[in-house]
């Protein structure tokens, strides 16, 4: 697969944590209030984390603790109300070039077939289609929807869909992916094998990831870090570093460390649920 | 293809159910006026205004002519207006607080009560028609569209604003193909209240069209030729209709509501 040598960047960078640790996004301080007609919404408390070149990072915390808001932010779609987000050394103001991102639904565009949705980026952007054509035909064959290209989004399944909107959110061949549980609409056998289907994308693409999931096993599995945050308004309750190899099976699942860590972030949440 | 017949089977039962029916309902007619003995002077037989509209028939193609013209001019005008106009209290919170109250508020004057004026103002040639046939199309589009325009997912824009999606480029790719399902329907909507106003339009103050017939044709007690210029009335209505349908299965081949073909065609 030639997915690193592709058009511009070269984002080469080994896969996993043992890559030079360049900090990509770096958030500073930063916090979220929504103001609204009923009054201000504290939702995030002033917060400070890195993210390196390469990292997988996941997020777990409560509902409505201020994950998906978090993310808008980092992806420049939403102003933090203090602080800054800086994303390769710069502050965010607005969307950015080298992002991508993934959401719950895969937010596919019934008139546009397949392919079509995949370039939609490219065509947003204004790139070359043909090179980039070449690029998504090559991303639909590592999530194994090759021959599905003119279907429209409504002749495929969930999970098919979401392998789709992933290959959206790489096609630009961006530094960074954005996840906000994207494996949270499908049934639990199909989301075990987009995890590990995910976790071969990320090494064999290179990519800063950060992904939000209400699983902790997910978390675990897919985890260079995982990020605990508490009750809205969010802060970081703890930061675990996974310490299992990678390529990590499924397996893997029933391994001891791996059980001890989803234990050890499991019991944390309760404790959280406790608080309130 | 199995699935091919079966659809064409499908369809050529669609025509002929509501077919069987109309028959039927021409009996029931039938069979009301010999066994009621109603007069011809209050309800024609169906045969005197089957021979009306065979013997007529000239005449009255001539008269659904200009009927015809003012519904198609006042159903563009409502479209070229409507939509634009929905764009801008769907992108403009502003604009919405400002336009959106009056519009609702205007469409409670009944417009058959405008339209009078209409004739003061523009005289008994075509404009009073096709702007009355305008004043009941507009709205409708107005509304759907707004509401067409509206509903797109937030995260949806969430997601093309992360893609650096300038506004065109998010109402070309996606508001507006979004918005095409909510607005044919109110297009739909529209010309057939359309083809009211035009009517409407040619009862106040015009020497030709259909409307001006019925009332003519009431006048002098005319009614099986009444009764024919009235089922030519809903010929051009389930005509006008029937077209948009024909633009609409090729203007969103994607929506659910088409789909069947779609499936059946690759
Ligand atoms: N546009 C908004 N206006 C006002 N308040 C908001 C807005 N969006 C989110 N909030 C509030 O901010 C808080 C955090 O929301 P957010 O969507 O970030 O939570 P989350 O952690 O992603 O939750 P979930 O796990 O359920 O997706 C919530 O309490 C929510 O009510
Ligand atoms: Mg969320």
């Amino acid at each position: 697969m030639t997915l690193n040598s592709a058009p511009m960047t070269t984002s080469a960078a080994p896969a996993a944590t043992e890559a030079a640790a360049r900090p990509v996004i770096e958030i500073k301080g930063v916090a979220k209030t929504y103001r609204t007609r009923d009054g201000d919404v504290p939702s995030l408390r002033p917060l400070d984390f890195t993210i390196n070149d390469g990292e997988f990072v996941v997020v777990v915390g409560p509902s409505g603790c201020g994950k998906s808001t978090l993310l808008k932010m980092v992806a420049g779609l939403l102003p933090p109300s203090e602080g800054e987000i800086h994303i390769e050394g710069r502050v965010v103001t607005r969307p950015q070039r080298n992002v991508g991102i993934v959401f719950q639904s895969p937010l596919l565009l019934p008139w546009r077939s397949v392919l079509d949705n995949v370039m939609m980026p490219v065509e947003v952007k204004k790139l070359p289609r043909k090179e980039y054509g070449l690029r998504a035909m090559a991303l639909l064959k590592m999530v194994g929807l090759i021959g599905f290209e003119k279907k429209y989004p409504w002749q495929l399944s969930g999970g098919m869909q979401q392998r789709a909107a992933i290959c959206r959110a790489l096609v630009h061949d961006p530094k960074i992916v954005l996840l906000d549980e994207p494996f949270g609409a499908l049934d639990a056998m199909t989301r075990e094998r987009m995890n590990v289907e995910l976790q071969r994308i990320h090494r064999e693409t290179g990519k800063t990831a950060l992904l939000i999931t209400h699983s902790i096993p997910e978390a675990v599995f897919l985890a260079d870090r995982i990020l605990v945050m508490t009750e809205r308004p969010g802060a970081i309750a703890a930061v675990y570093d996974v310490p299992l190899k990678r390529p990590r099976t499924i397996d893997m699942m029933a391994d001891p460390v791996f059980v001890a860590l989803t234990q050890t972030v499991r019991k944390h949440f309760n404790v959280e649920g406790e608080i309130h | 293809m199995g699935g091919t017949e079966s659809t064409r089977a499908g369809r050529s039962l669609t025509w002929l159910r509501p077919l069987v029916f109309l028959v039927l309902l021409v009996v029931v007619w039938d069979l009301a006026i010999r066994v009621f003995r109603i007069p011809p002077y209050q309800v024609p037989a169906p045969e005197d205004v089957v021979i009306t509209l065979w013997r007529e028939w000239p005449m009255l193609l001539r008269e659904a002519w200009p009927t015809t013209v003012a519904t198609l001019w006042g159903f563009f005008l409502s479209a070229a207006f409507g939509i634009p106009v929905a764009m801008l209290i769907a992108g403009s919170k502003t604009v919405e607080s400002y336009i959106y109250p009056l519009l609702v508020f205007s469409q409670s004057i009944p417009k058959i009560a405008i339209a009078p004026l209409l004739v003061v103002w523009f005289g008994f040639g075509m404009l009073p028609k096709v702007l009355s046939a305008f004043m009941l199309g507009f709205f409708p589009v107005v509304v759907s569209a707004v509401q067409g325009f509206k509903s797109v997912e937030p995260d949806m824009m969430d997601l093309v604003r992360s893609m650096e999606a300038s506004r065109w480029q998010i109402f070309r790719m996606v508001s507006l193909p979004h918005a095409l399902p909510a607005i044919f329907s109110g297009l739909k909507i529209s010309i057939t209240l359309a083809v009211v106003g035009a009517v409407v339009g040619e009862f106040v103050g015009s020497n030709s069209g259909i409307g001006f017939l019925l009332q003519r044709s009431i006048g002098n007690f005319e009614l099986p030729t009444m009764f024919a210029a009235l089922i030519v009335l809903a010929m051009i209505g389930v005509i006008l209709f029937w077209l948009l349908d024909v633009v609409e299965r090729m203007a969103i081949p994607w929506h659910a509501s088409q789909r069947q073909d779609l499936i059946i065609a690759a």
